[in-house]
């Protein structure tokens, strides 16, 4: 019963209800970091952690200050505050700790901060499960569970779309429409195919 | 007067946000498939632009430069909550069917570009021109891209049949057509001026 929960979840939101394709969450790094297919790789690891990292620690600031005293009117307010300062202390701890591993991934960390994807995955696990279910554990595995799939679905399209951008750049398209215009409509055709995945029936 | 009407003008057209910029795309794509959502969105964005816009000029000089970003932050939520709170109040079919994307104006590029690119530089009565200019180059651009989705895809414009016995086309209305109508606007709006 929790283990078909999970899956569907993690199905639902790795495919179905796709961060990039069809909830539109995370198009700035979509559009900015997928040129090239190493740092398309890079930002999406960086944006699965944070996306994990930030939903277990939402999920303890709703359950243990937001609930408790009844202000859960502050949720947006207190959200962003922890995300960013976490994403900002992360930064920092790399920076010290592994200067190497900074270089690789220091500037999409910075990038992250504001991410309308990050945020929103911790505001979707809010309405999802935080405000109705009355189980703590539960609710914490559920978000967790949430937050990595989404990371692992907004990764895979990176991929996909740093792929097909790569092979455009050889190709012949007018001038207006290089670039930005271009992959809208290429993501516009890449969320066709997903639409697909709507029939899923379980 | 001049120098505040150019403030105003510049958002609409030169810098517009959503084609010239390209920021805030994600509620841009996401609230766009009806005029109504559109519109609503472009209001409550405009608002808190303001709101945030005002008060980053006003205490532009105590904010220490190293911790601005967060700073900026808690102001720009705390319009949000403000505009959280009266929509669900006032609006509460628009509270509903916006959804998510209202907290998440908070994280609208946007917002935060023009407190740090604007408001944290210049004077209380640039700044509201500026965020007007902004809200209502938004606004437009949102109210178009919502005017095209709405009467392909359901052949409706704010609600009202336009034609009828005309097929509309749903993929306009699902996701795949915001991302082909935006992309196609672009590419207009680059070709225009190109020239």
């Amino acid at each position: 019963m929790e283990f078909n929960q999970l899956l569907m979840i993690a199905i639902s939101v790795i495919f179905i209800n796709n961060f990039i394709l069809s909830k539109f969450l995370g198009l700035c790094p979509f559009l900015g970091v997928s040129k090239k297919t190493a740092p398309a790789f890079y930002m999406g690891l960086a944006v699965t952690f944070v996306m994990t990292a930030s939903s277990i620690i939402t999920w303890a600031v709703y359950s243990f200050l937001l609930k408790p005293f009844h202000i859960e009117y502050l949720r947006t307010l207190s959200f962003i505050l922890v995300i960013a300062s976490f994403v900002q202390l992360i930064e920092m701890f790399i920076q010290k700790f592994s200067p190497a591993l900074y270089r690789v991934f220091g500037i999409y960390l910075a990038l992250i901060t504001t991410n309308c994807a990050v945020f929103g995955v911790a505001v979707l696990n809010s309405e999802m499960f935080l405000k109705v279910s009355e189980d703590l554990v539960k609710a914490l595995v559920f978000c967790a569970v949430q937050g990595f799939c989404a990371g692992v679905g907004f990764t895979m399209v990176l991929l996909f779309m740093s792929g097909i951008r790569e092979r455009l750049e050889l190709c012949d398209i007018p001038r207006p429409m290089k670039d930005m215009p271009i992959a809208f409509i290429v993501a516009a055709l890449m969320s066709m195919a997903f639409m697909g995945f709507s029939g899923f029936r379980f | 007067m001049k120098k505040l009407l150019r403030e105003f003008s510049k958002g609409i057209f030169i810098e517009n946000p959503t084609f010239r910029l390209a920021l805030g795309l994600c509620p841009t794509l996401a609230v766009s498939t009806s005029v109504i959502n559109g519109f609503g969105m472009g209001v409550a964005a405009t608002f808190v632009l303001l709101g945030s816009n005002i008060i980053v000029s006003a205490i532009r000089n105590f904010i220490p430069t190293k911790i601005r970003i967060p700073c900026f932050i808690v102001i720009i939520a705390t319009f949000v909550t403000i505009v959280e709170l009266m929509m669900k109040a006032y609006f509460p079919a628009l509270s509903k069917s916006l959804g998510i994307f209202v907290p998440l104006i908070v994280v609208n590029c946007i917002v935060l570009g023009r407190a740090e690119a604007f408001a944290s530089k210049h004077g209380i009565s640039r700044s509201i021109f500026d965020a007007i200019g902004m809200g209502v180059g938004f606004t437009l651009a949102l109210v178009l891209i919502s005017a095209i989705r709405e009467s392909l895809g359901n052949g409706t414009l704010l609600g009202l049949v336009i034609v009828r016995g005309f097929d509309p086309a749903i993929l306009f209305i699902l996701a795949p057509g915001a991302l082909l109508v935006i992309g196609l606007l672009i590419g207009i709006v680059n070709y225009l001026t190109e020239k």
